[in-house]
């Protein structure tokens, strides 16, 4: 090969992945960046947006305990659905695979059909059989006197990680589904003969092959529930604010660009290193698993 | 007395029957195989044997006891599986160990029978070695000794060496028999391949389509095929169409121009049966052809046109001249090395 033509061969990849790369840093890196500059810049009720470089936004959020509040309500939301999901989820999917044929593509369909509805006609949709006292299931189990006032689900934490966990279900079957499918179809079967229970073979067999797609599952969820904006905007409302909806009310209510930004930048920041460091300790852990 | 017994064990799926009428006894301590083509309904035996599948009529016992009343956890058989099943986040001691945690083997004892059964099977050394971090043959050691360690009743082996390659295959086949030799336990054996069936076991059950064609010791089924199915599918062997000839006394079989007395009780078009290291070139016998000719060190292989159709020869590289491709050549042979079948059909 003479020097031009190699030269050539190792040009061709970055001319090759040019396009979608300018796409990528033209779409998310450049927008992502001017986010971040915009949180240090400052804002007044009268002056608007003035672009100096000042900690304003930042030591607000690290001072005032409404920030430290509203995060942390934001990941609790979050690991309460990552928990509820895993809990349905992972034995949803154990069911799901050792279904038959019909049934099984049949329920396959049923799980994945939330991703196939938009979030805000599926939430407003849970709103109507809970919301307040005209809610479908509250009325049912006022008239058969089960309870003596509604129960709230309408701007509650309840009602946001449930919401949430509806939504996010998908995700965590699909990625324990995906771990089953590597199982020994023969493993039970092997535990069996060796004197196993049916509890056992799931506690000792089952479970540990698949906890790495549980957790890959949960990091899913995690991230997409502490980032969620549509649910808990409808469920949790004004009362109830996340991040996200924060975020979103201080860029279009408040009209305070550069604190929104600040909020936006430290979710986002957060959320990558739970997600790094998580994958990595998973990784550790299921090293033999995985060889 | 029969150790485990079969007795006219089928299954069903739906209108389909993949086993039907089994019947079987094995003696303690000896080496079954169930072999056969795919399909032929010899794991779905095995499976019956382990409990994996309920037999749609029959009976299965061990000892005199109805096995199928068992629930499979506790019949107390060893398996190993085609595909090893071990389990991937233990450790070889691990899961060898499973089978005795399961039965309340105390701590010590365990690690005890664990590392010893490591080591029959040659594994001493690599008790913390998970299985994706060893060899297939490893792995299969391992299986082996998962299932061995609990001294089973029974020892069940489901293709367990057909992921192998051919050298190791040969090296386990030779393993696996002294282990068994050693261990006496009671084995059966499902693979489709014939030369493992042969230098294995002690008896043989050749199947075909759900049914038993055939139970005998190895020699038995070889030399004495009790179908056209049996001797067709252990090793090769050659066809020939014949006829008994009633008009002359003594009766002769004929088969082209190949005659020899009939042998007693068969009249009519029969299946004359000769395996090819079994023919010799005469001066007399079935005239042939021969169409290719090709070394393979220890003996040549034959192929022929004769006129009872295409024929296969085999003779040992004894170092004597050998018949050249062309040559019109005799084919002959014993009559006690052949064997004869009425010709189906006919």
């Amino acid at each position: 090969m003479s020097m031009a033509a190699e030269e050539r061969s190792l040009r061709a990849p970055w001319v090759l992945t040019a396009p979608a790369l300018m796409l990528f840093v033209g779409v998310l890196l450049i927008p992502l960046a001017m986010t971040v500059m915009l949180s240090f810049h400052d804002w007044g009720q009268y002056k608007g947006i003035e672009p100096v470089f000042i900690l304003k936004n930042w030591h607000e959020i690290a001072t005032d305990p409404y920030y430290a509040e509203m995060f942390w309500r934001t990941f609790r939301i979050a690991i309460l659905t990552t928990l509820l999901t895993a809990l349905l989820g992972a034995p949803e999917a154990y069911i799901l695979n050792r279904m038959s044929g019909r049934w099984k593509s049949f329920f396959l369909l049923v799980i994945l059909g939330p991703l196939l509805i938009s979030v805000v006609a599926r939430t407003l949709g849970w709103a109507l059989l809970f919301g307040g006292n005209n809610g479908l299931v509250n009325k049912l189990l006022i008239s058969l006197g089960l309870i003596g006032s509604p129960i709230p689900f309408m701007f509650t934490e309840t009602g946001v990680v449930i919401a949430l966990a509806h939504v996010m279900m998908p995700f965590m079957v699909l990625s324990v589904w995906a771990a089953l499918q590597r199982l020994d179809p023969q493993i039970e079967n092997a535990a069996m003969s060796l004197g196993a229970g049916p509890a056992t073979i799931i506690r000792r067999i089952i479970m540990p092959q698949i906890m790495p797609g549980v957790l890959s599952g949960a990091i899913i969820v995690f991230s997409l529930s502490a980032s969620a904006f549509a649910t808990p905007a409808i469920i949790g409302g004004r009362r109830l604010k996340v991040a996200a909806t924060l975020a979103y009310d201080e860029f279009l209510n408040t009209l305070n660009w550069p604190l929104g930004a600040a909020v936006a930048t430290l979710l986002l920041a957060s959320l990558v290193l739970i997600v790094v460091g998580s994958n990595a300790l998973i990784e550790r852990r299921y090293a033999e698993v995985f060889r | 007395m029969a150790y485990l017994e079969l007795d006219r064990v089928a299954k069903q799926f739906g209108t389909q029957t993949v086993v039907d009428d089994f019947s079987l006894s094995v003696g303690k301590g000896e080496f079954i195989s169930f072999l056969g083509p795919s399909g032929c309904g010899k794991t779905t035996t095995l499976q019956m044997i382990a409990g994996f599948l309920d037999p749609t009529r029959g009976a299965i016992r061990l000892e005199g006891k109805d096995l199928t009343a068992i629930h499979p956890a506790k019949r107390g058989l060893g398996i190993v599986f085609q595909s090893y099943a071990l389990f991937p986040h233990m450790t070889a001691a691990e899961n060898v160990a499973f089978g005795l945690e399961m039965r309340g083997v105390p701590r010590a004892e365990r690690s005890e029978r664990v590392r010893a059964a490591l080591a029959m099977v040659g594994l001493a050394g690599y008790e913390d070695r998970h299985p994706r971090r060893m060899s297939g043959g490893q792995q299969q050691r391992v299986a082996l000794a998962r299932a061995l360690v609990i001294k089973p009743s029974v020892l069940l082996l489901d293709e367990p060496l057909s992921n192998l390659d051919a050298k190791l295959r040969e090296e386990m086949q030779i393993e696996l028999r002294q282990i068994q030799r050693t261990v006496g336990t009671t084995t059966i054996l499902v693979t489709h391949d014939q030369n493992e069936a042969m230098s294995l076991s002690d008896r043989i059950v050749v199947m075909s389509q759900g049914k038993i064609e055939q139970i005998g010791t190895p020699q038995e089924t070889y030399e004495r095929p009790a179908s056209a199915f049996v001797s067709q599918f252990l090793g090769k062997t050659n066809d020939f169409a014949g006829t008994i000839d009633r008009t002359v006394a003594p009766t002769q079989l004929v088969a082209g121009s190949w005659r020899a007395p009939a042998p007693a009780g068969l009249g009519g078009p029969v299946t004359v049966s000769v395996r090819p290291e079994r023919i010799g070139f005469g001066d007399t016998g079935l005239s042939a052809k021969i169409i290719t000719r090709i070394f393979q060190g220890n003996h040549w292989l034959f192929q022929c046109d004769s006129e009872c159709g295409p024929a296969i020869v085999i003779r040992q590289n004894d170092g004597k001249a050998q018949p050249a491709e062309g040559d019109a050549v005799r084919l002959t042979w014993r009559p006690e090395d052949m064997s004869v079948r009425v010709r189906a059909g006919a």
